[in-house]
């Protein structure tokens, strides 16, 4: 009888541990004193990933400002899509909010029925983008874009560059880098960036079509052009393709999103206490390091303008690319 | 040994207290179906955010390596891997368990681990640098032939039903395609159902097809679920350590697969266990029934998948590439304290790296005793629990370990409809591992055939690519091998009988 007691208790123990790893917010009307608890914040990706990375950034910031935890948590599937469908039937109480990335939430609900549209989601801020680079090993015969170019053109369908999956922000930089340049590249599409970047390093491939954050973070790597407006401060001598001519500025964005039922007041500040974080010196600081590059569009008028150009110019190249119709 | 001076610091209480406790709570998570070394590490990484970055990898990395070994238990005492990397313990684990020795089997294991374990954590030590090439030598068109490799061990693994064991793998290819597809992005026999949508999650198959057809029988069948024997045994070490060194070969072979193929990103503990339990089988002396509650089988599992700790920890802390799931979640908690991994990580921060390692293998040693008292209680446990207990407390469990994988009410669905198919279908005599093996090796091959197929178009070498690179040749021959060999060591003995008869 000792024997099944003390196994209640493991059980018990056990079942408290699952109840914290799927933690999601406790009920409790939104009082002044917002927020008096743990905010829940949802990345529909899986652990691991630069999504989470992010906003593993942005937890002790939120924290030594606020003094309330950010309480990460996953809901992976269907390239995010699993979590922004379920998005709305969450409590709007200002204590669950999602992170939301871009061009995913464009290109999903024009492709196919994903359960979710552009418009549904409640977009709160858009914080940073990582902006598309050509990226290339340290001991590469490519010293310069044009020497890229220049094979390319020489070469057609031979330059192979990896990038993280299809219809992705790297996709359709490839598809647009091959209009602007003139040249006829392969796209070989991955499991991720870090798949990517792994075929780029083992040789598999000649280029990654990636992310400034890979540089950041990868030792061995080199970056040719970076799709910014102005060069980005943590690689100065890298060229923007604007000034190499090729007028590419593209990303992928991150940003927040809350259930629609969540009231305004919630959202205002909600989103006021995020653009605090991302405001922070050293937290812009830590971003730069890491290759991100931030940006301010916030709810309101900021963010839906945002949302609108950017939801134009992504469906006008994947209609080029021919993944919509 | 390189790094040696670092002994000491990894030996300070904090550390020491870190590596316990994160082996405790791997080993007791990691037993749990559902709640994986993945999930594991992510709940810490908050709690690392403050602690110094040598501390912080250790308390991760025991409770990713302890995870691992506490897979061994629901392998041994339900049948149901705790892990994916467990699969192939219940090969033998099981049948064991049902003849009485389940606590046997469970000091076997914990014995295997730590071998495995420190295996491991002396290739991440002493090889680092040189192993990380491997990771980057396989290609897209290696991994492919990898996958095939796999398949043709479940062909050969299942024995005495060879078109069972291949129908069962052709089945898991095929439910591994639903939702969208990992690489091209397109959506793929969902029938319009968004529950459909996200796939079918390895785990919530895991859980489905291995516990509830366990679950049914219980239920059904009178008596206890496993044979009890009367009086207290106390660990059964002695024994176990015997057999041990009788099967050292075995142990060490597994423990150098399992690094290996840890350091391959986007293999993985269940690929390495396999592996090394068919080269065990393979190789098994006159007497050894593998398949039958063989000691050695769960010993060629248990210390390969923990060998993939420390040859997982080699692409990730060298090239910053994670070798495997919970690795990934490791990095990112390195880049949030501004730890940038790569070459020079070794050569400058050589601090942190080999305070971290002293510190894995400190945790992986603790992992005997703590192994042994928490698998004796498990052992205890699960055979005095009355059945009216044990039967709606793993029931709840699988539930709530296929919800927890991705918070997500459609996994419990599929986990359950895939429970009942698997138990009917267990009537005529398929087994869950092939269906599993094939779900986990479908994306593999499918990626890499893709991948491998693009580039070869565009080099205009697409006969090059798949049967012209070294590492592929080699994998493609072990595939021949695999498959042809009983075959013709059937026809051998054949002819050799005839000749006896004349």
């Amino acid at each position: 009888m000792k024997t099944t007691r003390r196994s209640l208790v493991l059980t018990g123990a056990a079942l408290a541990l699952a109840a914290g790893i799927g933690m999601t917010a406790q009920s409790a009307p939104a009082q002044a004193e917002y927020p008096e608890k743990p905010i829940s914040y949802i990345i529909p990706f899986g652990p691991g990933g630069e999504s989470d990375i992010t906003a593993r950034m942005q937890q002790p910031f939120f924290k030594d400002k606020f003094n309330q935890d950010l309480v990460i948590s996953y809901k992976p599937g269907a390239g995010g899509a699993v979590g922004w469908s379920g998005l709305n039937s969450l409590k709007g109480d200002g204590y669950t909010m999602m992170g939301v990335n871009l061009p995913h939430i464009v290109l999903q609900p024009q492709q196919k029925d994903v359960g979710y549209k552009t418009d549904e989601i409640t977009m709160l801020y858009w914080f940073h983008y990582t902006p598309d680079a050509i990226v290339v090993t340290d001991d590469s015969p490519f010293k310069t874009l044009q020497d890229l170019i220049k094979f390319a053109k020489e070469n057609p369908g031979k330059l192979i560059f990896s990038g993280s999956g299809k219809g992705t922000a790297p996709h359709l930089a490839q598809v647009r880098f091959d209009k602007l340049a003139g040249v006829k590249t392969t796209y070989v599409p991955f499991k991720g960036t870090g798949a990517s970047v792994a075929a780029l390093m083992g040789k598999q491939v000649t280029a990654a079509m990636a992310f400034t954050t890979v540089a950041a973070n990868y030792e061995k790597t080199r970056l040719l052009a970076v799709a910014m407006e102005k060069r980005h401060p943590r690689f100065p001598d890298v060229p923007t393709f604007k000034e190499l001519g090729i007028d590419i500025v593209s990303g992928a964005y991150r940003g927040i999103a809350v259930p629609k039922s969540t009231p305004e007041p919630i959202r205002q500040k909600l989103t006021a206490m995020i653009k605090a974080v991302n405001e922070d010196p050293a937290f812009l600081k830590k971003m730069e390091e890491g290759g991100f590059a931030p940006v301010d569009y916030a709810y309101g008028k900021s963010a839906d303008d945002f949302l609108a150009k950017f939801a134009k110019d992504v469906t006008a190249a994947a209609k080029e690319a021919g993944m919509l119709k | 040994m390189a790094g040696f001076e670092h002994l000491l610091t990894a030996l300070t209480p904090l550390n020491l207290a870190f590596a316990l406790f994160g082996v405790v709570a791997g080993t007791v998570i990691g037993a749990i179906p559902g709640l994986t070394a993945t999930m594991s590490v992510a709940v810490l990484v908050p709690l690392t955010f403050a602690m110094p970055t040598s501390s912080a990898l250790i308390l991760m990395g025991a409770i990713y390596t302890g995870a691992i070994y506490g897979g061994a238990y629901s392998a041994i005492l339900l049948n149901t891997p705790g892990t994916p990397s467990a699969i192939a313990t219940t090969f033998d684990g099981y049948p064991l368990a049902k003849k009485g020795d389940g606590d046997y089997a469970i000091t076997i294991a914990c014995l295997a681990s730590v071998i495995g374990g420190l295996i491991g954590a002396v290739a991440l030590m002493t090889l680092a640098p040189p192993l990380s090439e491997v990771a980057l030598a396989f290609g897209p068109v290696e991994y492919f032939w990898l996958a095939i490799f796999g398949l043709s061990l479940i062909a050969a693994l299942s024995e005495g039903s060879l078109i069972k064991g291949v129908a069962g793998g052709a089945l898991g290819l095929l439910l591994s395609c639903i939702g969208v597809a990992e690489v091209a992005g397109d959506v793929r026999l969902t029938f319009g159902s968004q529950t459909m949508l996200s796939g079918i999650q390895i785990v919530a198959a895991l859980i489905g097809l291995f516990c509830i057809p366990v679950l049914i029988d219980l239920v059904a069948q009178p008596g206890h679920h496993l044979k009890v024997d009367s009086g207290s045994r106390g660990f059964r070490l002695g024994e176990a350590v015997r057999y041990l060194w009788g099967d050292k070969i075995n142990a060490v072979r597994s423990a150098v697969i399992g690094t290996v193929v840890g350091i391959l990103p986007g293999a993985g503990g269940s690929i390495a266990s396999l592996v090394s339990y068919s080269e065990a089988q393979r190789t098994a002396k006159p007497g050894q029934q593998y398949g039958k509650g063989e000691p050695g089988g769960i010993i060629a599992s248990e210390s390969a998948n923990n060998a993939t700790v420390g040859g997982g920890f080699i692409p990730t802390l060298v090239l910053g590439i994670p070798g495997t799931p919970p690795d990934a979640v490791i990095l990112g908690a390195l880049l949030v304290q501004g730890v940038r991994t790569g070459p020079s990580l070794f050569a400058n921060q050589g601090e942190i790296v080999y305070t971290f390692i002293w510190g894995l293998i400190l945790a992986t040693i603790l992992m005997l005793p703590t192994g042994l008292f928490i698998g004796r209680y498990a052992y205890r446990t699960i055979i005095t629990l009355p059945k009216a207990l044990l039967v709606p407390a793993i029931a709840f469990m699988t539930i709530i370990g296929s919800y927890a994988i991705r918070n997500n009410i459609s996994d419990v669905i599929i986990m359950i409809v895939l429970g009942g198919f698997g138990w009917v279908i267990g009537r005529f005599g398929f087994t869950a591992s092939p269906i599993v093996l094939g779900l986990i090796l479908g994306p593999i091959a499918e990626s890499g055939f893709v991948q491998a197929w693009t580039i070869g178009r565009a080099t205009d070498n697409q006969m090059g690519m798949f049967f012209g690179r070294p590492i592929s040749i080699a994998i493609i021959v072990f595939t021949l091998f695999t498959l042809l060999s009983p075959f013709v060591l059937a026809r051998l003995k054949k002819i050799k009988d005839q000749a006896h008869a004349d």
